[in-house]
């Protein structure tokens, strides 16, 4: 079948699966709306996890982040794994016992505090838009890169498939959507990267073949590199051939910077709400311990893939397309080259990659914008190597055309470093590592359809999960228990139909908001992903851990650590990324994304000594903390 | 009585967490971090070593722990008699 009618077939099956669904599990009850009615199988709340924690981001970007830094990319592979140690052992199964439905909950019960409860609300309505706005923004890329429609016509489309499973399912409708979507988007990831993996080493399973050797000799452009090869040294070696500075497996940020941000990341992810209040819907406290290990199983099968297929794109890329001939290679093919083409895909002894008219997907990256090459030394064959080809992101001259073909640009050209071979005529967008991945290693049809199918599963499934905690923060907490609280009772006068309306409402226009950001993304989207973490690892992770482990911990404690650690992390992200754009504001060299480990521990330091100066919380405060420390009692969570 | 068992099945419940916290420490920040260069020199199969821990084995490490947590708890849930 034709590779377009393929797409719409896989991405038109899924969607239906997903409303199909909606339809079956919609939600009575404000209790079914915000935690699925606290009856999820802890297996299927692993899955629902990992596809809530694994968004657009995971899906397409991180085998291009891991492929662009090398050994430095460790930090994100283990900063966002490592957490759910954290999370299983520190926070998830308390706070299921706790019993309520969202994290403000917890942080206004147990600093018995409606200012610590606004606080809470503000910084997760905060840290979920930054978050669902690049979800949205991922979205738009695939529908307009697979589907040929503009990218806002994607967004809205978007939009109306989360409507209609967010408003209608709430939290039970999402939990089972999104343990579809994980299956759709782990098949999506796995079954290239399978293929990939024995295509380069021959080895099926992806995370050996990482550590195997290549099945082909090719030429990097200043050497052979031998068949037989690891593919490390192999990357290695052509790294160190083509003028990089260090080598793929060497790192370059530094033990102080990584280590920073490992410890940011790790802590952010046990303290982002939308992956905490999936453990209020399981059964019982031992289910909440286990689901945690579920889902970093189901995460960890992409995390462990994903530097992978990030080492064999970086090898690929080099193997397919140095000196090779543009024109020759990105023509459309005619009936014999087909042919050839067709025989050289059968032929283990030929590299069917690089025969003529094999490379059609480099063009048609070049007219996403996303790939970009400019002939420096006018000899029509693409070079690739160290250092950028031309001056910032590719700027192309409308639609001309250069003597190859290739899209002609206004940039102003960058020259090699001095005394390096081959200078480096190629731009292209990290992004493309993982949708190109199956063009450029000229997979089937059917493995491209899918790899669309599944990252409109990674990014629908993120941005569900956090509007569902927007909307849940909006009427339960705000209105429910600071806008409309009985002072008398302290309990919600709303009735729970109401507050269900009123949770519905309150999703809907969150997807909207969250559309509007996607149409006209704000130009820092990239860094205010550093916000997000750095606000979760500053405020939620040390707010709960107190809470749970730390009896004596107060009010003012609490609120006085919250304000430190925020504003302390707010002000040095503004000062390092928005007022001082070059970046050089630093403190003691510490980057942006890292410094929320920093605003933690003084976040640990302040509430602790304001604590110990003030009184100690009332005793059934205090008596709160006993109980949820046993497990024994938890029932099905409760608004009261 | 019933005071003195809940304390006695929090320090356990706490020694067990720290026993594996510091195991999650070492893989992750020590082998994949702090002392990776170190590590680096030592080849395993086409890896560097500290390469393999902060690539693939650290998150292999991490998966180990939360299920061996989760056992080891539930054991100390039933010793205690606060299973659910």
């Amino acid at each position: 079948m034709e590779l377009q009618s393929l797409i719409y077939l896989f991405v038109g099956a899924s969607f239906a699966l997903y409303i199909g669904i909606a339809i079956w599990s919609k939600a009575g009850s404000t209790s079914e709306f915000y935690v699925a009615g606290g009856g999820v199988h802890p297996v299927a709340n692993g899955m629902a996890t990992a596809a809530d924690w694994m968004s657009a981001a995971s899906f397409i970007s991180l085998a291009g982040i891991v492929s662009l830094l090398g050994r430095d990319s460790g930090a994100y592979l283990m900063g966002w794994t490592g957490g759910y140690v954290l999370l299983a052992m520190l926070l998830a199964p308390y706070l299921r016992k706790f019993g309520k439905f969202t994290v403000p909950d917890f942080v206004g019960d147990r600093y018995y505090s409606d200012v610590a409860r606004t606080v809470a609300v503000v910084c997760v309505i905060f840290v979920s838009f930054t978050y669902v706005a690049g979800q949205m923004r991922g979205v738009g890329i695939v529908f307009s890169r697979f589907l040929q429609v503009d990218i806002n016509t994607g967004v809205v489309i978007g939009m109306g498939i989360v409507f209609i499973y967010a408003v209608l399912g709430g939290m039970k409708g999402i939990t089972y959507t999104q343990v579809a979507q994980y299956c759709v988007l782990i098949v999506a990831y796995t079954i290239p990267a399978i293929f990939l993996s024995l295509q380069v080493t021959g080895d099926f399973l992806p995370q050996l073949g990482f550590g195997g050797t290549i099945d082909f000799a090719f030429d990097n452009g200043v050497r052979e590199i031998p068949a037989g090869t690891y593919v490390l040294h192999a990357l290695d070696q052509s790294f160190k051939d083509l003028g990089f500075s260090i080598a793929y497996t060497e790192g370059r940020a530094g033990v102080w910077n990584t280590f920073l941000l490992t410890v940011a990341l790790m802590c952010g992810t046990a303290g982002l709400p939308h992956v905490i209040v999936r453990f209020f819907t399981v059964p019982t406290v031992r289910d909440a311990r286990i689901s945690a290990g579920w889902a970093l199983l189901f995460i960890a099968i992409l995390y462990t893939v994903c530097p992978a297929v990030g080492a064999f794109a970086r090898l690929n890329l080099i193997k397919n397309t140095q000196n090779i001939e543009y024109a020759a290679w990105t023509q459309e093919c005619s009936a014999t080259q087909a042919s050839a083409l067709a025989a050289a895909q059968d032929n283990p002894a030929v590299d069917a990659a690089r025969v003529d008219c094999a490379g059609q997907w480099f063009k048609t990256w070049e007219n996403s914008g996303l790939l970009a090459w400019m002939d420096k030394n006018g000899d029509g064959k693409i070079q690739i190597a160290n250092g950028a080809a031309f001056k910032g992101k590719p700027a192309f001259d409308g639609d001309k055309r250069g003597p190859n073909g290739e899209r002609l640009l206004t940039n102003e050209v960058v020259a090699a470093p001095a005394g390096q071979a081959i200078e480096n005529e190629v731009y292209f967008d990290r992004d493309i590592i993982v949708l190109a991945n199956p063009e450029i290693a000229s997979l089937p049809n059917w493995v491209i359809a899918l790899v669309a199918a599944g990252g409109l599963a990674a990014a629908l499934s993120t941005a569900a999960g956090l509007l569902l905690v927007i909307s849940s923060s909006i009427s339960h907490d705000l209105l429910g228990r600071v806008i409309y609280k009985d002072e008398a009772t302290g309990k919600s006068k709303l009735t729970d139909g109401q507050e269900l309306m009123a949770a519905r409402v309150a999703a809907a226009v969150a997807i909207g908001v969250a559309g509007y950001l996607g149409i006209n993304p704000p130009a820092f989207v990239a860094q205010v992903v550093a916000f997000a973490f750095g606000l979760a690892a500053a405020s939620f992770f040390p707010v709960i851990i107190n809470g749970i482990f730390d009896k004596r911990m107060n009010k003012e404690g609490a609120i006085a650590g919250m304000a430190v650690g925020l504003a302390f992390t707010f002000i040095y992200i503004v000062l390092n990324v928005f007022v001082d754009k070059s970046g050089t504001f630093t403190m003691f060299g510490i980057k942006a994304t890292g410094i929320g480990t920093i605003g933690m521990a003084l976040h640990f330091v302040v509430a602790y000594f304001v604590s110990r100066a003030t009184a100690a919380p009332p005793v059934e405060i205090q008596e709160m903390v006993e109980n949820i420390r046993i497990p024994r009692g938890a029932g099905a969570a409760s608004a009261h | 009585m019933e005071e003195q068992k809940a304390q006695a099945y929090w320090q356990e419940n706490i020694r067990t967490i720290m026993q594996l916290l510091v195991v999650w420490f070492v893989v992750s920040y020590g082998c994949g971090v702090l002392f990776v260069d170190l590590l680096d020199t030592i080849a395993f199969g086409g890896f560097k070593l500290g390469f393999w821990f902060a690539q693939q084995g650290s998150i292999y490490v991490f998966l180990v722990l939360i299920f061996v947590y989760a056992k080891r708890m539930n054991a100390i849930d039933e010793k205690y008699d606060v299973h659910e």
